[in-house]
């Protein structure tokens, strides 16, 4: 726990929360119950960000259509975020180049960090909760 | 220290639920408190009282109601991964018009939200799977 923990209004705790995507959003569920953690932490008032590497970095493509494999798009809920005041949202380089991507393939604005940059804001965090 | 413990996936087929209840059973040991165990994604298997190893095997779903049980730990299944799975308490299956429900002693089932408030509460969020 960081000793310089910020109180929030009525004095409880504020603690920086990381939620850290490393799977593809098809293919497994991690990424779609990943969204649904996040989504009910913006109601504990919490310092929340998400950070996406290896196959994480595809959740955030653009121009997704999921008719052919029967599964329900959930691609709109990334940019629903900034609704919930979760804004921070950090994508790896090496995992987004190492895909041939760049920040104009993401349907939200991102913050692109080096593997080590996003290694430091990690030993920032209070709580990392990994999908 | 104060411990939350977050499994991820379904017994036998992955590690991690062994591998939480090992790190549960050490942490008490040394006289650490677990606040509470969330489980989540196929995590909510752990929870089926319908679980039959074979007799040779470990019987992960009652060494859990056991652990709950003896230490008074909290075990919580996501309700949204537990529907979707199949993993209903009583009041669950009563509400879905379901024939049966299948909870194992010990556990509960609740909302995301218990995991996120383990988090905070919690000196350490430990997560056990891939």
């Amino acid at each position: 726990m960081s000793e310089e923990m910020e109180m929030e209004e009525g004095g409880g705790a504020v603690k920086k929360f990381m939620f850290l995507n490393r799977k593809a959003p098809y293919g497994t569920i991690y990424a779609l119950e990943g969204l649904e953690v996040v989504l009910i932490s913006a109601a504990f008032e919490q310092d929340v960000c998400m950070a996406f590497v290896d196959d994480g970095v595809y959740q955030l493509m653009k121009d997704v259509d999921t008719t052919g494999i029967g599964m329900k798009n959930f691609s709109k809920t990334y940019r629903a975020l900034e609704g919930y005041d979760i804004d921070k949202l950090y994508v790896e380089r090496e995992s987004m180049e190492a895909r041939g991507l760049t920040e104009d393939d993401f349907i939200v604005d991102v913050t692109v960090l080096s593997s080590a940059e996003l290694g430091a804001l990690m030993a920032e965090q209070d709580v990392i909760i990994s999908h | 220290m104060k411990f939350a413990i977050l499994v991820n996936e379904g017994p036998y087929t992955h590690q991690a639920s062994d591998s939480a209840y090992q790190f549960a059973k050490a942490a008490l040991a040394k006289g650490h408190e677990i606040y509470r165990v969330f489980f989540y994604h196929d995590g909510v298997n752990n929870a089926s009282r319908l679980t039959v190893p074979p007799q040779d095997d470990r019987h992960i779903v009652n060494r859990w109601s056991a652990l709950a049980q003896e230490h008074g730990i909290d075990l919580v299944v996501c309700i949204a991964a537990a529907q979707r799975r199949g993993v209903l308490d009583e009041n669950e299956a009563k509400r879905h018009g379901k024939d049966a429900n299948n909870i194992a002693p010990g556990f509960r089932i609740s909302g995301l939200g218990q995991l996120v408030e383990a988090g905070i509460q919690a000196d350490r969020l430990v997560t056990f799977g891939d």
